[in-house]
């Protein structure tokens, strides 16, 4: 596919740290590559700005293969932008047309509060982590592999959940700001395989229990997650956490 | 056990329980009300039936109970989420990502909830606590109180008859949007689905939407055009 070049504005929404109260500001850029990439648009801006002296706008990336789940950013009312199964590092300036405005905001929920400008603090997410999201492995000699017999489809549903990047897309796009599909992924990866099932239940209740302490919304299935989730994780997985949760409780 | 009440899946699960509970009597007030189209004594009968059915009877204080569980964790839950979201997105896309029965299932419930409160002030009160504004009426040599005449003559009213069933027919249209997303949702919160069931569950509840939102629409339209 031969690249073109498009002229585009932009709409970005600058603010200067977490206290301040900030707002968008206008950008006019030309001749960006229909094959560069979103974040590569970002840096011709902010080259530009340093150019005229003015401050960059800040962004989070990483590793811009689509697999780190740094970048984040909402692009005209969409997480990671109107492109479906990608992070903002994997969308294209090809999605967008010639003249066209692009509103860019950061995640707004209350979970990720803004650190600078398109930046935000998703230090929750570790904290959900840190409740449950691992095995406790004692020391010793690694076990053989494929001692432990696993059915294929098991493996297959908990390489899916395992897939989560923790970007923060299902939250950023819920009405509810609501965590649950990234908390769901990291609760069903362990529940469906056996090194996992050891701490099924204290890993279900209390991750959840910090997801709610957070001030996370209550999930109330829109779907939305699933269809902005960069991974496409399955609000199956969703239904799975519900039943680790409440069967967890049941036996107390 | 507090500790899981007071959980968001607790919460969500009292909201669902107590919605299928709702959908269920939906049903069993869908079957009476077409009793209607049977004609008076059919109708008075049923009515007659209810009264005295001491099964009912009991049941009716529950359901009173199961309609406050539902709407206040509808409205707490909500509460939250509105609060979990301080700072809204000046610029949101969401009609390729979710229904928009989904996403306004508190407003879609509040229009119905004062939907409900006409309906219990038309008919409810009347037959509970003023039956005899209701005049009476012999079937098979049995004296039992005319609700047929009290149900039909709101549908028939020469001067409001049309405003009130339009009103009537927009509170189910509301009522069915509300149930489209509610029925796969409440399975959902319980935990009884995945990627196999999600779409057998989402069609029944379409379908049972259709069914509960067209069958109470038919009474006004029957009085209306046909009767």
């Amino acid at each position: 596919m031969s690249a073109k070049t498009i002229n585009i504005k932009l709409k970005v929404w600058r603010q200067k740290d977490a206290n301040s109260k900030g707002g968008f500001e206008d950008y006019q850029l030309e001749n960006i590559s229909t094959a560069s990439s979103f974040l590569e648009m970002m840096d011709v801006l902010n080259e530009k700005l340093v150019n005229e002296n003015k401050e960059p706008v800040a962004f989070d990336h990483d590793c811009r293969e689509g697999i780190c789940g740094m970048c984040s950013m909402f692009i005209n009312g969409r997480a990671h932008g109107p492109d479906t199964l990608v992070t903002t590092c994997q969308l294209h300036m090809r999605t967008f047309k010639d003249g066209e405005t692009i509103v860019i905001e950061p995640w707004r929920t209350g979970g990720f509060p803004v650190i600078k400008d398109l930046m935000v603090d998703r230090t929750a997410y570790e904290k959900i982590m840190q409740a449950g999201g691992f095995v406790s492995v004692n020391t010793g000699g690694v076990p053989d592999a494929n001692a432990i017999p696993i059915p294929k489809h098991d493996a297959d549903e908990a390489m899916d959940a395992a897939s989560c990047i923790g970007c923060g897309a299902c939250v950023a796009t819920c009405k509810n700001s609501s965590a649950m599909l990234f908390v769901a992924a990291k609760v069903s990866q362990l529940a469906l395989l056996p090194q996992g099932r050891v701490e099924a239940s204290k890993r279900a209740k209390n991750m959840v229990a910090v997801m709610d302490e957070l001030g996370f919304g209550n999930c109330s299935n829109t779907g939305a997650c699933e269809m902005e989730c960069p991974k496409g994780i399955s609000l199956a997985h969703i239904a799975r956490l519900n039943r680790e949760f409440l069967s967890a409780n049941i036996k107390g | 056990m507090s500790n899981f009440i007071s959980s968001s899946i607790g919460k969500k699960l009292i909201l669902s329980l107590s919605g299928l509970f709702l959908i269920t009597f939906l049903l069993i007030h869908l079957i009476a009300n077409l009793f209607l189209l049977g004609g008076s004594d059919a109708f008075n009968t049923a009515v007659h039936f209810m009264d005295t059915n001491p099964v009912i009877q009991i049941m009716q204080p529950i359901l009173a109970l199961g309609f406050v569980v539902h709407i206040l964790y509808g409205v707490i839950i909500q509460l939250q989420n509105w609060k979990a979201t301080p700072v809204n997105y000046k610029t949101v896309n969401q009609k390729e990502s979710s229904k928009w029965s989904a996403r306004n299932m508190i407003w879609l419930g509040l229009f119905v909830l004062a939907f409900l409160l006409i309906h219990l002030g038309n008919y409810f009160y009347v037959m509970k606590f003023a039956p005899h504004d209701m005049g009476s009426t012999l079937v098979d040599g049995v004296e039992m109180h005319d609700a047929y005449s009290l149900v039909t003559g709101l549908f028939t009213n020469p001067s409001f008859g049309v405003i009130y069933s339009i009103i009537y027919i927009i509170g189910f249209v509301a009522l069915g949007l509300h149930l489209n997303h509610a029925f796969w949702s409440a399975f959902q919160t319980i935990g009884w689905s995945n990627d196999v069931w999600r779409k057998r569950l989402s069609t029944i509840g379409t379908l049972y939407a259709i069914l509960i939102a067209v069958g109470f629409s038919i009474i006004p339209l029957y009085f209306l055009f046909i009767k």
